[in-house]
């Protein structure tokens, strides 16, 4: 495997009163797109300001490209941030705000550059505005070039898309990682989206009360997480008699299924319609509560009835 | 409709009685004859406006304007460093915004004989040096330009640090990370980003220096010695010593033409950066 060209080692912060980062350790390799999930308050946001220079570690290293960086100030290392806010400089026009960087390393003929990344974030035709005369997917787009024109080691997203609305973070979110693939820029994003961590990233690291809970792909995360907590961070589980159970992968039948599925029996207490599916709640006979989703086509039960609910093995969450 | 007459009212009693009446007063004198004894009779002239044509007095304005502009750059040299300052503590910054307001607690009058027994032959500053050996006679520190530019500074470097403080206190600090995190060194940081974006409080800070400035006798008087003529106090002579009500008027409505001319211009710039 390549050299990572982002590790952080031991990595330790503490704020007055609180630690906010207990000795973390990551390896994020070139070319890469990872992310830090996980909920407010994990420590996700305080790892990525180490990275850029804006915090200094307590104790543990940060490693840009093999070498220790704890202590250079964020102008002297290779990374670049796109701000939660954006951050964008008012006074500046769109292009002034990604010409910004490139003036500020004495770079000169940049004006290729520019072009090629207000291109490629699809700004061309809006770069002489100012940022108030910009609606916010714009404003993103512009913070992106700022920092993409300088061909960063790393390049930093906290919560990009959290300030867009749900319509266009979505459509975002396919093209932040086509850009993350045409650039072939390493992308280290940090999010409390689990959705938007599993449709972007080639790996994810979820964290909690600043530990690393787990690293992997986000098929490993979802399908086999190692604990509990990022069994349900991921998504709702059903936790039947000690193993989890997706509600994707829960099927609710008047009489248990055979070949080698697994069943219990249980009561709907309620039924929820979603649209393209429907959300059945049933309690256990041991007294905990399950949800299946199923097809519409199912959707014939009704409160009060007495049901299976059913699963296969392959299916099963198993955590210590 | 009603309401907001009533509500209006007392603000307007106040401008009409207390600048749109004095105004017309002066601007009439300005256009009559002066009395013997001071004050104005008819005929009506324009002979105070013609007097202002002898070089001497535009000398006099052009120094006042010179002086004000010189007391505005000081200012502002020393404002934005502590207005910054205060506006990025972590700790203690209503106690820094109050030292910047102390001086409001007393009489300007006050504060600037206070500076009288400062730098006077006899007072603290050459006293102090006296008896350290360093000099021999006392050093001429008052009645001279020095001296009115010093006054000037301390008694209007308050209005030039609140109004820069003001906007540096609402600059988001995202703004600060995301320059050093593009590449820009502090300085760099400074003058790209952080000027720049406190200019509003820069204009308005140097608007109420420099216009006060402008008309300022009281300083250039006391620790001027009335060696250092400007504009306000050849207004105040006029009206005093030298009775001559039409042309101290003449005076005072040129100062404000241009003060209103150049403010004018000022803030139609600025509202063109901003739009």
């Amino acid at each position: 495997m390549e050299k990572p060209i982002l590790e952080v080692r031991q990595l330790v912060k503490d704020f007055p009163g609180q630690r906010a980062l207990d000795g973390i350790s990551l390896s994020v390799p070139k070319g890469s797109f990872f992310s830090l999930l996980g909920p407010s308050g994990c420590g996700k946001t305080t790892t990525l300001r180490l990275v850029a220079g804006f915090e200094e570690p307590t104790s543990g290293d940060v490693l840009l490209n093999g070498e220790v960086v704890n202590h250079r100030k964020p102008y002297e290392r290779r990374v670049s941030t796109v701000f939660q806010n954006y951050a964008l400089f008012p006074h500046l026009t769109a292009r002034a705000n990604i010409e910004f960087g490139l003036r500020r390393q004495g770079i000169t003929a940049f004006d290729a550059r520019v072009e090629d990344v207000l291109k490629l974030v699809g700004l061309a035709a809006k770069e002489a505005r100012k940022p108030a005369q910009l609606s916010g997917g714009e404003r993103q787009r512009v913070a992106l070039a700022r920092s993409l024109v300088l061909a960063p080691d790393v390049l930093l997203l906290d919560e990009p898309l959290a300030a867009l609305d749900p319509k266009l973070r979505k459509q975002m979110r396919v093209e932040l990682k086509a850009i993350q693939r045409r650039a072939g820029i390493t992308f280290l994003l940090v999010t409390h989206d689990q959705e938007e961590a599993l449709s972007m990233s080639d790996q994810l690291a979820v964290m909690n009360e600043g530990r690393v809970e787990q690293v992997g792909t986000p098929e490993e995360v979802y399908f086999q997480p190692r604990t509990r907590f990022v069994a349900g961070f991921l998504g709702a589980v059903n936790w039947i008699g000690g193993v989890g159970v997706r509600p994707e992968a829960t099927r609710i039948a008047r009489i248990p299924e055979n070949h080698g599925a697994r069943s219990t029996p249980a009561m709907v207490t309620d039924s929820v319609f979603l649209g393209d599916c429907f959300q059945v709640l049933v309690r256990l006979d041991s007294g905990e509560e399950a949800v299946a989703q199923v097809h519409r086509s199912f959707a014939t039960f009704m409160p009060g009835e007495s049901v299976h609910i059913c699963w296969s093995p392959a299916d099963e969450i198993l955590v210590p | 409709m009603k309401l907001r007459f009533w509500f209006l009212l007392p603000s307007r009693i106040w401008m009409v009685a207390l600048f749109a009446a004095p105004f017309a007063i002066v601007l009439a004198y300005s256009f009559l004859t002066r009395g013997t004894y001071g004050g104005v009779e008819k005929p009506w002239t324009i002979e105070a406006y013609q007097r202002l044509a002898d070089p001497l007095y535009l000398t006099i304005l052009l120094r006042s304007f010179l002086m004000a502009l010189a007391a505005t750059v000081l200012c502002l040299v020393f404002a934005f460093p502590a207005a910054l300052f205060i506006s990025r503590a972590t700790r203690h910054k209503n106690l820094y915004l109050q030292l910047v307001m102390l001086p409001f607690w007393t009489s300007f009058l006050v504060r600037t004989y206070a500076w009288l027994f400062l730098l006077r032959d006899t007072g603290l500053i050459n006293m102090t040096l006296q008896s350290l050996g360093i000099i021999h006679a006392p050093l001429q520190l008052l009645y001279n330009d020095g001296a009115v530019l010093l006054g000037l500074v301390y008694g209007y470097l308050p209005f030039m640090v609140l109004p820069i403080y003001a906007t540096l206190e609402r600059m988001d600090p995202s703004l600060i990370e995301a320059a050093a995190d593009l590449g820009a060194r502090p300085i760099a940081t400074l003058f790209r980003v952080i000027v720049p974006l406190s200019r509003p409080g820069i204009v308005a800070g140097s608007v109420l220096v420099f216009i006060p400035c402008l008309g300022a006798y009281l300083t250039p008087d006391l620790l001027g010695g009335g060696r250092t003529v400007l504009v306000g106090n050849l207004v105040q002579n006029q009206f005093t010593n030298a009775r001559d009500w039409p042309f101290g008027s003449a005076v005072s409505m040129l100062l404000m033409a241009l003060v209103t001319l150049l403010v004018w211009g000022l803030l139609r710039r600025e509202s063109e950066q901003l739009g």
